[in-house]
């Protein structure tokens, strides 16, 4: 009888579970294809040298048009550079800073504690630099548009049916344009075809070329290759806890494991007499 | 105060001194040493303990988080990114808050249907349950109020709808939602009154549990079989050691599944879009509440105009006002349930007919989550409508109906006789 | 506390259930300290957020650009939100600061001790009595009785080493951990 209770709560849980997990409202278009990245999983990781290739591409590709206002230089160390490497890197930007004595705003050089510098002024500045449309801030895109960079235990039952893993849906936008609408459909004018995207038609053309930046560490940049890489970088900005995150969480679900189990043989000895 | 018998006395001198003055030792003793609990309760019961857990770990980190956070709209988005990217064990601190209010209403709903189940709301444990259901009311908006923090899509745009719902009420309904938002919008007032009353409510909460183990400590637990303790000796076990270690044990595997959910899924139960900046001018493709509100959006959003049509006196209220008093008289209809419930016997287990009706309303109420999730089109309107319509016939009138008309079956003479499976008495 | 639990194991031998009792002890025992343990490592980050935050800590050094201050000139920068006065010294206020009797200090302390390069004075600009900041950074401003600074507030007069010679002050004014980076750059805290 017992175990009938303890097995029925289980089951509603995880009827409860399943049901939400359904219950967010779909993104529309088709799903993207489920990629094994680096980061996935209990034990996920991120790749250095793609991290700083994707940053290549965001500063070489990205960074015209989009923000990525979360992020400060400083944190760059965690791509795998050094110091100094940091502090020529902020160096190359320029940040507004002031009043100076008489009162003005002046421009210098970025310093590490500096977060990145927008590529306008404002959202208005963005948007009519851009055909109306503004280029989102690239800092949580990938957990704005899914479920984050990770979803821990690749069950299918558990991954929120309704969101895309953000990484997917990110890495399958990039790639996801094609030359021409399908035959029927309306592409308004000054829009491209993406398959991914909601609603088909996107105000930004398709970012990554063959060959649009020329990787420092060699690596052939296909569109698919940068794509990925781009991806993992963006992943990284929206969660740079995500490492430190899992290997915590692995240490503390072994203590609570080991933690539950001495305290139920110490519930089993002290009902030992009641049963 | 009813509980155990206190026999407790000291050699220490200096718990004396402080016993003679406050008789706090003797209290601790009595309710949470001494104090009889049935021996035949099951892991059901284990949720109370869980739910008072939760609340102390919420009010931690939420007191973590305000050292941090800025009520204001221009810092409230950046400061919470802040806490997850700057502030030492920020994002560790923020998801467990995030989380913990998943844990709260997932713990908090499992004790309710327990009570649904064992008949614990009936007598003379009507004010217990009461007490619970303010309990309910005090949860649901300290979360509402708390997930309009973070400033995103979702919390601005959940914010506008469910403030104007308000403005249904006749006359009075806009002066009200003007006073609610201080503002013509949800805007910067809105927002920080709501931290004010956010960093208020839990507290409030801890109030009404005060009270609601007062109400408890009456009259004791119930228990899977319904039926009172007659022989403290016979029937009730201490409550240390044995149901401290159980509450313990029990923790133990709330913290590992809540754990998992912190560590390798922790926007599992959230919204993507709650991490886009609210923006006033752009209305996310669909809004929809955290998920713990979907069975009463479900009953708010199936009062359409159309359906409404047919209902006599229509004309006295618009189905915005309909859904508005549905929704909150689905809670509110809980409070008559001692009432309503015309039974002699608590517990389910005893009451095979009733049983087959709770399990359809325990579905019905996860149909309502599921319907309050999705868009309001097609026939997911019609099945929002049924369920909506099962669940407040459940309450009003297959709980009195059946607890006339059924045939229980035979009750134990007693708790001890349960347990030690002796021949059962006629009814 | 375990009265009732000391019911249990009405068995033959004494020796079972003495074995008994010190298995369950040791159970007990060891998984409170498990338990206290994990109690301790969960409270910890509660503590510690507290602690300065990571773009707080990234504004703990401050650079300063050297290069343009010119010999006998001062500059005000901010380094922990605090003012920090550097002085490009001449060649007679450092000699002066050099010849000071040590005992006639209120806080003693030799010139030497208070700079890296002798004729860059740096010194955090609060007085060391209730503080205030103390003038003379500019030119024309008052600088007390000793040729560097002068706190307005109370009166206290700082030479030009930045020590305490009169007034209300108890100690120098404060030295920050500083080196330099190159020449024409000084890294502060």
């Amino acid at each position: 009888m017992q175990i009938i209770k303890t097995l029925t709560a289980i089951a509603i849980t995880g009827t409860v579970i399943i049901g939400v997990s359904s219950t967010q409202a779909a993104v529309s278009g088709p799903k993207p294809e489920s990629i094994n990245w680096s980061f996935n999983g209990v034990f996920g990781t991120y790749d250095r040298a793609s991290l700083q290739r994707g940053f290549q591409v965001f500063q070489n590709v990205c960074a015209g048009c989009h923000s990525l206002n979360l992020v400060a230089f400083r944190n760059l160390k965690a791509l795998g550079y050094n110091e100094n490497e940091v502090k020529a890197i902020a160096a190359e930007y320029e940040v507004q800073d002031g009043p100076n004595e008489d009162g003005d705003m002046f421009d210098r050089p970025a310093t590490p504690a500096d977060h990145w510098p927008a590529p306008f002024a404002n959202s208005r500045a963005a948007a009519a630099m851009n055909g109306g449309a503004v280029p989102p801030d690239l800092s949580l895109i990938t957990k704005a548009r899914g479920s984050g960079g990770d979803s821990a235990i690749r069950v299918s039952m558990l991954q929120p049916s309704g969101f895309p893993l953000g990484a997917d849906y990110v890495h399958g936008l990039l790639t996801g344009y094609l030359e021409e609408a399908p035959v029927g459909f309306d592409l308004p004018e000054g829009k491209y075809y993406n398959k991914y995207y909601p609603g088909h038609s996107i105000a930004m053309s398709s970012p990554l070329g063959e060959d649009a930046v020329e990787y420092n560490d060699g690596t052939k940049a296909t569109t698919d290759q940068m794509s990925r890489d781009v991806t993992t970088f963006l992943v990284w900005a929206s969660e740079p806890e995500l490492e430190h995150r899992k290997q915590l969480g692995v240490k503390v679900i072994l203590f609570l494991i080991v933690l539950t189990a001495m305290l139920y043989a110490l519930k089993r000895r002290i009902w030992a007499n009641v049963h | 105060m009813s509980g155990g018998t206190s026999k407790f006395q000291s050699n220490n001198g200096l718990v004396n001194w402080v016993e003679h003055r406050l008789p706090i030792f003797s209290f601790m003793d009595a309710q949470l040493n001494q104090y009889p609990t049935p021996k035949n309760l099951n892991y059901f019961w284990n949720f109370g303990s869980l739910a008072g857990i939760i609340l102390v770990i919420m009010i931690v980190s939420g007191i973590a988080l305000a050292m941090s956070y800025t009520p204001h709209t221009e810092f409230a988005f950046s400061s919470v990114e802040r806490i997850m990217r700057d502030v030492n064990s920020g994002w560790l601190i923020r998801y467990l808050h995030v989380n913990g209010a998943s844990m709260f209403f997932i713990v908090v709903y499992i004790h309710m249907f327990r009570g649904l189940y064992y008949g614990s709301y009936k007598a003379p444990r009507e004010i217990l349950w009461m007490i619970g259901i303010f309990i309910l009311l005090a949860m649901m908006a300290t979360a509402f109020m708390g997930y309009v923090l973070p400033w995103g899509q979702m919390s601005f745009w959940g914010a506008t709808v469910i403030t104007n719902l308000f403005s249904a009420l006749p006359i009075i309904g806009e002066p009200i939602v003007k006073l609610l938002w201080g503002g013509f919008v949800v805007e910067n007032a809105t927002l920080n009154r709501f931290f004010a009353l956010h960093y208020l409510l839990p507290f409030v909460i801890v109030g009404l549990i005060f009270m609601h183990l007062w109400a408890l400590h009456m009259h004791h637990s119930n228990n899977p079989t319904g039926v009172e303790i007659k022989d403290e000796k016979q029937d009730t076990i201490p409550f240390h050691p044995y149901y401290t270690i159980k509450d313990l044990y029990g923790l133990g595997l709330l913290l590992t599944f809540f754990a998992f959910f912190i560590f390798f899924a922790p926007n599992y139960f959230g919204h993507p879009d709650n991490y886009i900046m609210a923006d006033p001018l752009v209305t996310p493709a669909h809004i929809v509440p955290e998920w713990y509100f979907l069975p009463f959006y479900a009953i708010l959003r199936a009062f359409t105009t159309d359906f409404f049509m047919y209902i006599p006196f229509a004309w006295l209220m618009s189905a915005k006002l309909a859904g508005v008093i549905a929704m909150f008289a689905s809670i509110l209809v809980l409070l008559a349930l001692p009432w309503l419930d015309r039974s002699h016997i608590r517990s389910s287990n005893y009451r095979p007919a009733f049983r087959i009706f709770y399990w359809v309303f325990v579905i019905d109420c996860l149909v309502l989550g599921w319907v309050g999730g999705q868009a309001a089109e097609g026939i997911l309107v019609t099945i929002g409508q049924w369920a909506t319509f099962w669940y407040f016939f459940h309450l009003i009138i297959v709980v009195p109906v059946v607890g006339v008309l059924e045939r229980p079956k035979a009750l134990p003479n007693s708790i001890a006789a349960s347990i030690n499976g002796a021949p059962q008495a006629a009814e | 506390m375990s009265d009732t639990a000391q019911n249990a194991g009405q068995s033959t031998g004494g020796n079972a259930e003495i074995d008994e009792q010190t298995r369950r002890d040791f159970l007990i025992w060891s998984t409170a300290a498990v338990g206290a343990a994990g109690t301790a490592l969960a409270v910890w980050p509660f503590i510690d957020q507290m602690n300065p935050a990571a773009d707080t800590l990234a504004l703990a050094s401050t650079e300063v650009d050297i290069s343009k201050i010119m010999v006998g000139q001062s500059v005000t920068v901010i380094w922990r939100g605090k003012p920090v006065f550097v002085r490009h010294r001449s060649a007679d206020e450092i000699s002066e600061a050099e010849v000071v009797d040590l005992a006639l200090l209120p806080d003693p302390q030799a010139d030497g001790a208070r700079v890296t390069k002798p004729e860059w004075l740096i010194m955090v600009g609060v007085c060391t009595h209730l503080g205030c900041i103390p003038l003379g950074q500019k030119q024309g401003e008052e600088k007390g009785e000793f040729g560097g600074w002068f706190c307005p507030c109370h009166g206290s007069h700082y030479d030009t080493s930045g020590r305490i010679r009169k007034g209300p002050a108890p100690s120098n004014l404060t030295v920050p951990t500083h080196r330099f980076v190159d020449d024409t750059t000084v890294l502060i805290g």
